[in-house]
């Protein structure tokens, strides 16, 4: 084994497309018997910890401990004031974190707690953080059975609690949590995140091409098959597809499937035709829509070309061809096509 | 493609030293020492994900007679974390799944994970690295939308993707085309998968009243899949423990040996790729027939537990498997003998068209094939069961992991 | 324990940014072949495939599945993937050799750190009730585990800083590396506080990158290397992800892993320390001192890509000793906020 060089510069046709791509959406989290009694406290001000079997109480509550790895033994009022055992700043706030402004993140041990609880630490700036400082929940003004019902934490020093004491509430709830008798059992938490996707050089080649109104497939230089759209890796060779191959607009129908099911993020109302379309010449069929005639007169090997939108409309996607339609040619015949199934 | 599945001597893959020192490895031959699941349902609101979890592995170390602090290494199989909105749940599971301090393995191979978590647990043992392993497998889909989470479009592409479903159809139309088989042999599937769950308490779906007539009016979903041909989206957990020969023979209960295991993996998509009876699957099959020295499947294997998220993967995959020459699925399906008393049972816990919790879906198939030849299945039990297929499959039809297990150590 | 080897080890430049895609393809094909080139195999010898990498990383479900075409999957191969570094897919392959069912395996693992905004992306990794909702950052979480060891008089920020400094230094010979060059503690210490206590330099990079290593049993690899690096122990271990509940400036998870692999006497230690502080907490844990060298390549602060960079250290520890540097290595691996995770290989030349 010899030490590599530096990678040899690749040559990229150009600048590979890219475009945002957002991952959304609220998870609804059902909460089991000890997160449930833990976030119905927090709906009343009160932070509970578990005690484990062997005596030690964790807070935040742990469903199996990590010791024994069984269920607590029971549940225990803790803090709600506890002690920074260490902390670091964040000096820039991001998207979904506790505060919008310059805080502390700290592992706070509550009082009556054995273990430390990850949260925020509202004290203005960092020199007023220290480990060792004393801290107390902010309760956020609506409560609903959530980690983010405490808002924060805040240094103790800061003067009087505004919104509640933890302990007191304890004592009237002791047992039967719930604001209106019922113990919260779900909690939801939002999860956006934000990529950048990436098309390969290949694929973007032919979203390119797609833009000025030409299908662009490329061969596979080892096994001589034309993919459309290319591949960064012909996936029988494991080598990037090369030589371009224009493709027409017209082929045929190898299978398809009419989508009635109405879903969650859906774009196309159903029902529609989804359908694997081989063009002519092409090694591989890609998915399209079918328009152009009732869903249940498609068919398998139905000769079809592609609409195009307006010109003008024309992107680096495959949208711009609208749908694909019948030709009113005869039907390819099924062994013409049998092996592409 | 299939004749080759009647001489699986021809094994394409496997390297004939591989067998040499496979069998040179006997005295390390895996058994399964208990299995655990939960009840499956749509929503589990009444657990968290950890306790989720825990419930099937509960079950699974009572059924074995053993504890936590008996097991040497976990492993932990799941389909996609944007399922729970989760990044490796395994981590924040530690405690939960006992692994705290032991070694924890975490596969994701599509909707084969299921198996692909068997065989590796499996093949920790048979390694000769730990005496027992826990293989826990889990999805609680509830937490979001498994069709949201399929059906995410990257820019640039056709917005058509329409979940598992959608992507499956298609191919399913090329199987009836290809096979002339009746247009009713999938709801024929349906009703049996669905009253064979009526007997598995720890189905989702339980329908003893479920007829042909009544799939067949049921709503088309992805034509020509009708709703009652599709599986249900479930939260469900499984777990099983697989010890080695020494823990198996010091097990005071049944234990199930298993024979051999086999995963191969194709491309999701290529030119001459065939969607109807992919490669992947008969070569893994022919592999896993080979190792467990059986050449006629149909005649040695007693009960079969096999992927089938939509009612036409049953005849698809008894072709695929070698069960039946390539065409010829549908007659077994047609002629009843997939039913529980029939020649090769297929799913009598009523397999994935009624507990589909995704990343389980595998691991349960294994775990169901592991209780019919340990006696153990219930009202759902084949009668005499001694050899059992266990199978998963994933990704575009291009992800196969499969198990066969007895109730002696052959 | 059957003889298995490590025979083979390529790794994609370590980079910020590539504009390849999620699924790895443009990073794998030219290390595939690179690893190929070295070993004189090829794809059909492999009995083995294994990988590591993550949906979360990508942002999509199920985006491995099309890295086996970098592969050139078919005829079909005999695959697994783990939802982990490429190490863990090591250590599966290695166990798939053990049985007897592959005489040759290549592990690979890949990750495109740049496509997401990876500090977000990581907090998902936390606690999904009773952290994760919170959304902290993983260089925030790694700070507080600095702090605990800078306020027990465990580390300095100057031995943090000197880590840093020996990091990119050491990285200079590594062509492949992302961060290089001569600094001096000082001059990293003058600069601004991150995330106190950390700064810039106590963090490694985002980084994009691909890692693959070939191993064989016992025939092969001395027919396939000169030297193989013999892989003489290789165990991992998990600790709690309670977070409060573990003591964060230690890590028994990696001391429970390099005991078991013995790691003891070991020439070299390629280390995944993607913070500073992790190395000094990871160098006690592996009882590693003087004269131990320690990441010759610049470990992960020179470039850290999630998913590959366990696999590339195991991979430079391997290189360490085929090329005849060292008689015994040992790579490293961690997965996890805080090394909640840590997977020990140890190789040596025999």
């Amino acid at each position: 084994m010899t030490e590599p060089a530096a990678a040899p510069p690749s040559a990229p046709l150009s600048a590979p497309l890219s475009a945002p791509l957002e991952i959304s959406f609220d998870y609804t989290r059902s909460l089991g018997p000890v997160l449930s009694q833990f976030m119905t406290g927090l709906a009343q001000r009160t932070i509970y910890g578990s005690r484990g079997v062997d005596g030690r109480v964790y807070a935040p509550p742990a469903e199996y401990d990590p010791v024994t790895f069984g269920p607590p033994a029971d549940l225990v009022p803790v803090g709600p004031a506890g002690t920074v055992l260490t902390w670091s700043w964040q000096p820039e706030p991001r998207e979904g974190q506790p505060l919008g402004r310059p805080f502390a993140w700290a592992l706070i041990r509550l009082d009556g707690a054995d273990t430390a609880m990850l949260h925020a630490v509202d004290a203005g700036s960092a020199a007023l953080m220290s480990t060792g400082m004393r801290v107390r929940p902010r309760w956020a003004a609506e409560r609903h059975g959530h980690i983010c019902d405490i808002e924060c934490f805040e240094p103790e020093a800061d003067g009087p609690v505004l919104t509640g004491n933890g302990q007191q509430a304890a004592s009237q709830s002791a047992g039967v949590p719930g604001m209106d008798g019922r113990p919260v059992t779900m909690m939801t938490t939002p999860v956006r995140l934000h990529y950048q996707h990436t098309a390969s050089a290949e694929e973007s080649r032919y979203l390119r091409a797609l833009q000025a109104g030409k299908l662009t497939g490329q061969r596979c230089p080892a096994c001589g098959k034309v993919y459309i759209p290319p591949r960064g890796a012909c996936p029988v060779d494991g080598v990037p597809t090369a030589t371009d191959v224009e493709l027409p607009d017209t082929g045929i129908v190898t299978t398809f499937c009419v989508v009635n099911v109405p879903f969650h993020g859906q774009r196309i109302p159903s029902p529609y035709v989804a359908a694997q379309v081989l063009l002519d010449g092409a090694d591989i069929a890609f998915q399209h829509l079918i328009l152009g005639c009732e869903p249940d007169e498609v068919r398998m090997g139905m000769r079809v070309r592609a609409v195009w939108k307006p010109a003008a409309e024309w992107g680096t996607t495959a949208e711009n061809i609208s749908h694909f339609e019948p030709t009113g040619e005869p039907d390819a015949p099924y062994d013409s096509y049998a092996r592409h199934l | 493609m299939n004749a080759t599945l009647a001489q699986p001597s021809s094994g394409r893959q496997s390297s004939g030293a591989g067998h040499r020192r496979a069998a040179a490895r006997a005295a390390a031959r895996p058994a399964v020492l208990g299995t655990g699941q939960t009840h499956h349902r749509s929503k589990r609101p009444d657990v968290s994900i950890a306790g989720l979890c825990r419930e099937a592995v509960d079950r699974a170390l009572a059924d074995a007679g053993l504890g936590l602090g008996d097991i040497d290494a976990v492993v932990v199989g799941k389909a996609p974390d944007l399922f729970e909105g989760v990044m490796m749940p395994e981590l924040y599971l530690a405690d939960a799944l006992g692994a705290t301090g032991k070694p924890l393995l975490r596969v994701h191979t599509a909707g084969s994970v299921g198996g692909a978590t068997g065989v590796v647990a499996a093949s920790l043992v048979q390694a000769g690295l730990h005496r027992r392993v826990l293989a826990v497998a889990f999805e609680k889909q509830s937490e979001s939308n498994a069709m949201w989470a399929l059906s995410i479009m990257p820019p640039f592409s056709m917005p058509l993707l329409a979940g598992a479903g959608g992507y499956f159809a298609p191919h399913i139309r090329s199987y009836i085309r290809r096979s002339g088989a009746p247009a009713h042999i999938g709801a024929l599937v349906a009703v049996k998968d669905r009253r064979n769950g009526a007997r598995n308490p720890y189905a989702h779906l339980r329908q003893p009243d479920i007829t042909l007539e009544s799939v067949q009016a049921s709503p088309m979903l992805w034509d020509p899949v009708r709703y009652d041909e599709t599986c249900p989206s479930s939260d469900g957990a499984c777990a099983v423990v697989i010890g080695d020969q020494a823990a198996a023979e010091a097990s005071a209960r049944p234990v199930a040996w298993i024979r051999a295991t086999s995963m191969r993996t194709e491309p999701t998509m290529f030119a001459g790729k065939d969607n109807v009876n992919p490669r992947a699957g008969a070569d893994a099959a022919a592999a896993l027939w080979a190792r467990a020295g059986i050449s006629s499947p149909i005649d040695e294997i007693d009960v079969a537990e096999i992927y089938v998220p939509f009612s036409w993967f049953e005849p698809m995959w008894l072709e695929n498997l070698g069960f039946a020459a390539a065409g010829n699925g549908w007659k077994l399906t047609q002629a009843g003998e997939t039913e529980i008393g029939g020649r090769i049972p297929v799913n009598p816990s009523g397999g994935v068209l009624c507990s589909n919790p995704i990343g389980a879906s595998g691991l349960l198939r294994f775990a169901e094939s592991a209780m019919q030849v340990m006696g153990t299945a219930g009202e759902h039990q084949v009668p005499d069961a001694k050899t059992a297929l266990g199978h998963a499959y994933g990704g575009g039809s291009q992800y196969f992991s499969m198990w066969v297990v007895a109730d002696s150590p052959g | 324990m059957s003889d298995v080897a490590v025979i083979g080890f390529a790794e994609a430049p370590n980079v910020r940014s590539t504009d390849g895609t999620t699924n790895g393809v443009e990073m794998l094909v030219p290390i595939f072949r690179e690893v190929f080139d070295q070993t004189g195999l090829t794809k059909s010898d492999i009995g083995f495939w294994c990988s590591g990498s993550s949906d979360y990383l990508a942002g999509r479900a199920f985006s491995f599945v099309s890295a086996v075409d970098a592969i050139g999957a078919f005829p079909p191969v005999m695959e697994s993937h783990v939802e982990m570094d490429g190490a863990f897919a090591l250590y599966e392959a290695w166990v798939k050799v053990l049985t007897g069912e592959a005489d040759i395996a290549l592990a690979y693992g890949f990750g495109k750190s740049s496509a997401g905004d990876l500090r977000r992306v990581l907090a998902l990794q936390l606690d999904p009730y009773l952290m994760a909702p919170l959304w902290p950052d993983s260089v925030s979480v790694a700070a507080l585990q600095a702090r605990l060891g800078l306020e027990q008089g465990i580390w300095t920020e100057r031995a943090m800083a000197e880590v840093a400094v020996r990091s990119r230094a050491a990285a200079m010979s590594n062509a492949r590396a992302q961060l290089s060059g001569q600094v001096s503690a000082d001059e990293l210490l003058a600069a601004p506080l991150l995330a106190d206590p950390l700064r810039a330099h106590d963090c490694a990079p985002v980084t994009d990158g691909a890692a693959v290593v070939i191993i064989a049993a016992a025939e092969r690899a001395r027919e396939l290397c000169e030297r193989p690096a013999w892989i003489s122990g290789f165990e991992h271990r998990i600790d709690s992800g309670q977070l409060g509940a573990r003591d964060l400036t230690r890590s028994a998870s990696a001391t429970a892993a390099g005991t078991a692999a013995g790691a003891a006497g070991v020439d070299v230690a390629e280390l995944h320390a993607p913070f500073t502080h992790q190395e000094l907490i990871l160098r006690d844990a592996l009882g590693l001192a003087e004269p131990v060298l320690v990441s010759p390549s610049g470990g992960a602060l020179a470039g850290n890509p999630l998913f590959a960079a366990g696999l590339a250290r195991i991979g430079h520890a391997a290189r360490q000793i085929i090329s005849g540097a060292a008689g015994r290595a040992l790579g490293h691996a961690t997965s996890g906020p805080a090394l909640q995770q840590n997977l020990v290989c140890v190789m040596e030349a025999r």
